[in-house]
This record gives C-alpha cells, sequence and structure tokens, in this order.
C-alpha cells in the first residue's frame, strides 16, 4: 500500500491501481453521508478533482493523486456512503484507475512515512 | 489563535474527548467522540448536553418599573414585551433602522427585571446597543460569574428532574428559579433543536459539578456544535449571520410569528422599533423574498452560498445546508423570490457546475416536540 500527503491509499490490483482514504482521512471527515463518483472512461491529471465526499461536517475534494483513467468506482458508496467510515481501507475504496506506468507508484509514501506524516 | 476564548468548563470538554474548533471567538466542542450523527440521534431520542456559556447573559435592571423597562425595550424590537407575563420567556430580534437583524435572543420576565440570552458572536455589540439605548430605563448588566447549558431531547426532563424535581411542572417557554445543592439555578424550558428541553444558567462554582451531574444521567451525552447545527436546521430554526443578518428583515426571515399582534399595524403600540417603516409595509404587502426550506431530491448535501435558479433565472440562495440525520437526506434553508416561495416550487441548485433539482418544502423538517 502506498499513501498521498492527501490521505489517500493506493493499491496495485493487476495492471490498476485502487485508490481509497485513509483511516485517519475518514476519522477527521466524520459521518460521511454522501459520495460523489467520477464518470468511467475519464482521463485525468494529477491533482484533479475526481470525487467529492460530504461528511455531516463539510464537502471534502478526493484528488487524482497520478494522471490516468478511471476505469471503475464503487457503486456500494452512492447508497451506502458510511461504509468510508467503517471499512476506509478496504470495502469503501473509491475507484480504480489505469496508469500508464505503474512505476511512478514508487513516488509516493510507504506506510511508514505515512505515518510518521499523520503523527 | 491565541486570543481566543475559553470555556470555564474547557478541561471537561477536552476530558470528554470533545474535538475542539474556533467558534465565536471561543474554543468549542464541534463533536465528541461519538460524532455529529449519533450525538445528533442521541439528542432525537434521549437527552444531549450542551455547552453554550458562549451565549451573552444579560440582566436589565429598571431603574424605576419593570413597564418602563419593557416599553423601552419595546424601542427596539418589533416585539410585544410588555405582553409578557412574570416567568414566561419570549423570542425577539434587535433591528437597525433599516429594519436589518442586529440579532435574534430570548429574554425573559423575572417579575422585577428582564433577562436577556443573546448571541455569542453579537454579545458586545449587544451590550453597547442596550446600553446606549436603554440607560434611561435600566441598568444593563452582564451576567459573567455564570454559566449556561442547554439540555434537551425527549429525555431531558426525567434527567434534570432527578437532580431539580422542580423542572417537571414548568412548560415550554416557562422560565424559573430552582435550586441545586444550594446554587440558584436560572432554568427556562426552552432550546434550539426542536426538542422539548432546557437551558440552565448555572453560578460558575457550580458549573462543572452540575455539568458532570447531568452527565453521570444514564440519559445524557455531550453533544458538540456540529449536531447543535444539524439539529437547529432540522428543526427549521435560524442561525445568525447564516440564515438571518443585517441584510435580512424579520418578515422576509419568516418570523412574523415573533411580531405580535400590538406591535402591528392596529395595535395598541403599533411600530415604534426601529425599521417599522419597512417592516410593516412587508407585513401588509408580503416581501420581495422569503426564506423557505429546501429539499435537494438527491442525496447530495447543498451547503451554504448555493445559487438557486428558476429555470435560468437567478431567484436566490442556500443559506444553511447539509445532512439532517433524522430525516435521512439532506435539507436546506435559503431566500428566494417570493414568487418561488410557494410549497412544493421545484427550482434547481448550481452545485459543483450541475443544475441539481431542488423543492421548496415546510418546516421544520423534523416535527418539534416542545412540551406546551
Amino acid at each position: 500500500m502506498k499513501y498521498t500527503k492527501d490521505h489517500e491509499w493506493l493499491r496495485v490490483d493487476g495492471d490498476l491501481v485502487v485508490v481509497g482514504i485513509t483511516e485517519h482521512a475518514a476519522t477527521a471527515l466524520g459521518d460521511v453521508v454522501f459520495v460523489e463518483l467520477p464518470e468511467i472512461e475519464t482521463v485525468v491529471a494529477e491533482g484533479d478533482e475526481v470525487v467529492v465526499i460530504e461528511s455531516v461536517k463539510a464537502a471534502s475534494d478526493i484528488l487524482a493523486p497520478t494522471a490516468g483513467e478511471i476505469v471503475e468506482v464503487n457503486e456500494l458508496l452512492v447508497d451506502n456512503p458510511g461504509l468510508v467510515n467503517e471499512d476506509p481501507l478496504g470495502a469503501a475504496w473509491i475507484f480504480k484507475m489505469k496508469l500508464d506506468d505503474l512505476g511512478v507508484l514508487d513516488d509516493f509514501m510507504d506506510e511508514d512515512e505515512y505515518n510518521d506524516l499523520i503523527g | 489563535m491565541s486570543d481566543l476564548l475559553k470555556l470555564a468548563l474547557h478541561d471537561l470538554h477536552v476530558a470528554l474527548g470533545g474535538r475542539m474548533v474556533p467558534f465565536a471567538g471561543y474554543d468549542m466542542p464541534v463533536q465528541y467522540p461519538a460524532g455529529v450523527l449519533k450525538e445528533h440521534l442521541h439528542t432525537r431520542t434521549a437527552a444531549g448536553l450542551f455547552d453554550v456559556s458562549h451565549m451573552g447573559q444579560v440582566i436589565l435592571r429598571p431603574k424605576g418599573t419593570l413597564r418602563d423597562t419593557a416599553l423601552a425595550f419595546e424601542t427596539l424590537m418589533p416585539v410585544d414585551v410588555l405582553g409578557l407575563a412574570v416567568g414566561r420567556q419570549r423570542y425577539g430580534m434587535f433591528l437597525g433602522a433599516d429594519g436589518g437583524i442586529l440579532d435574534d435572543l430570548m429574554f425573559a420576565n423575572r417579575g422585577d427585571h428582564i433577562f436577556v440570552v443573546v448571541n455569542a458572536a453579537c454579545k458586545t455589540a449587544d451590550i453597547a446597543h442596550m446600553t446606549a439605548q436603554l440607560s434611561g430605563a435600566c441598568d444593563v448588566i452582564p451576567v459573567t460569574d455564570r454559566g449556561l447549558l442547554a439540555l434537551q431531547g425527549p429525555l431531558a426532563e426525567v434527567a434534570l428532574a432527578r437532580l431539580v424535581p422542580g423542572v417537571a411542572a414548568m412548560r415550554f417557554m416557562d422560565v424559573a428559579y430552582l435550586t441545586w445543592q444550594g446554587a440558584e439555578l436560572w432554568i427556562s424550558r426552552s432550546g434550539y433543536t426542536g426538542e422539548d428541553g432546557y437551558e440552565i444558567s448555572v453560578p460558575a462554582a457550580h458549573l462543572q459539578p452540575f455539568a458532570e451531574a447531568l452527565l453521570h444521567q444514564p440519559e445524557v451525552m455531550p453533544i458538540g456544535l456540529g449536531a447543535r447545527d444539524s439539529l437547529r436546521l432540522e428543526a427549521g430554526l435560524c442561525l445568525y449571520g447564516h440564515d438571518i443578518d443585517t441584510t435580512t428583515s424579520p418578515v422576509e426571515a419568516g418570523l412574523t410569528w415573533a411580531i405580535q399582534k400590538a406591535r402591528r399595524a392596529g395595535g395598541e403600540r403599533s411600530g415604534g422599533f426601529p425599521g417599522a417603516d419597512r417592516v410593516l409595509y412587508e407585513l401588509a404587502h408580503g416581501p420581495d423574498r422569503l426564506r423557505v426550506g429546501l429539499r435537494p431530491e438527491g442525496r447530495a448535501p447543498m451547503r451554504e452560498g448555493t445559487p438557486l435558479f428558476a429555470g435560468a433565472e437567478p431567484v436566490g440562495s442556500i443559506t444553511s445546508g447539509g445532512f439532517g440525520p433524522s430525516v435521512g437526506a439532506p435539507i436546506a434553508m435559503g431566500y428566494v423570490a417570493a414568487r418561488h416561495a410557494a410549497t412544493g416550487t421545484p427550482l434547481l441548485a448550481e452545485l459543483r457546475g450541475k443544475m441539481l433539482p431542488v423543492v421548496t418544502a415546510p418546516m421544520p423538517f423534523h416535527p418539534t416536540t416542545y412540551k406546551r
């Protein structure tokens, strides 16, 4: 698992990368009540706002961690946004991306580095 | 950040796991570990304890008669102060010369004086305003040696009555002096959640033990500002600085229920308050815009500032919005042009570049349970 400074996690699944938010992010957001997913086949650049997560408190944007194409989204979150709080690292994955080169994942933090970040 | 004021119960909030955020100049708990959703639902089904000590408590002590103080107070508000019985509380609002709302407040007739509770963010200005305008009739005395707690929810009565039995006999908007362990409590049966409940002014020395005694009751859980906001939104209640402010009149805000007959055209003390021309005109002819409830048709919450349209025509904007935990759906309130304000009017809200359907809806969104 790799991590971004925006509190997303990235997991390689075959030739795809699965993206979600970390437990730390889910806790900070509070009870999630709405997830707006991107359209599949959307080509995104690094830093594009691709997902909106709303908690009872506020709306937060989830950014594309790197350039690529959105190929799958987790439709479960539409009817059950609370899954983001219950299982942020597992069942509440948000979208899957196809990258040109999986090698870019080396640039992200590993678990120890991320844990240092959230200290 | 260092100039944030600390509540007297600051250490208790931290010990309870409160996540502290700046609000109205104070460091306040926005939520406790249970989280906003659980805190909200607990208040609707049991009892929630809110620390509202940031709010301003003020005594208007007559220099002459209470009647003269009541009449003087009426020069600041479109509200019947004189007609308020001893032991009763009423909602009011200070108006500016143009009829805009300077603050909203609660005031009580306590027999020999008037007790006022105002919003934290406005309290300094309110006290200056009252001092400047009322000093001929009364002394304006800020109460600085007391905290203010709210206990809200269907089990508030049973929980509080274990400590203070006299509260059970109170009705909605009654006020009373009652005693707990030798401390004089100033209690009103009121609140800002849409639930039955109480607001309790407690002497500083007794504030922490009294709050802890309430928290020891099995029905009671501490509730932060996050749930306070979602509760009052579901109850259709205005948050000053958002749903009402100096640019909104009480008629536009739908607060005409708070303008009693005595102050309206033809009443015994018609007018005589700031902005009376506008307020009486709007009462007679209707305002140009109105505060309405809004139900987004999808699941996306619509927050403050979201623009509203009828077709392509801009007709207003949202002033408060979010997810209503008891409603189980997004809810909002905002201002729209009067011709689009009728309940059931379909409108569009511009959210992140998309036009999403929303419909005007009656408030409260969740039924109130005041003990009348």
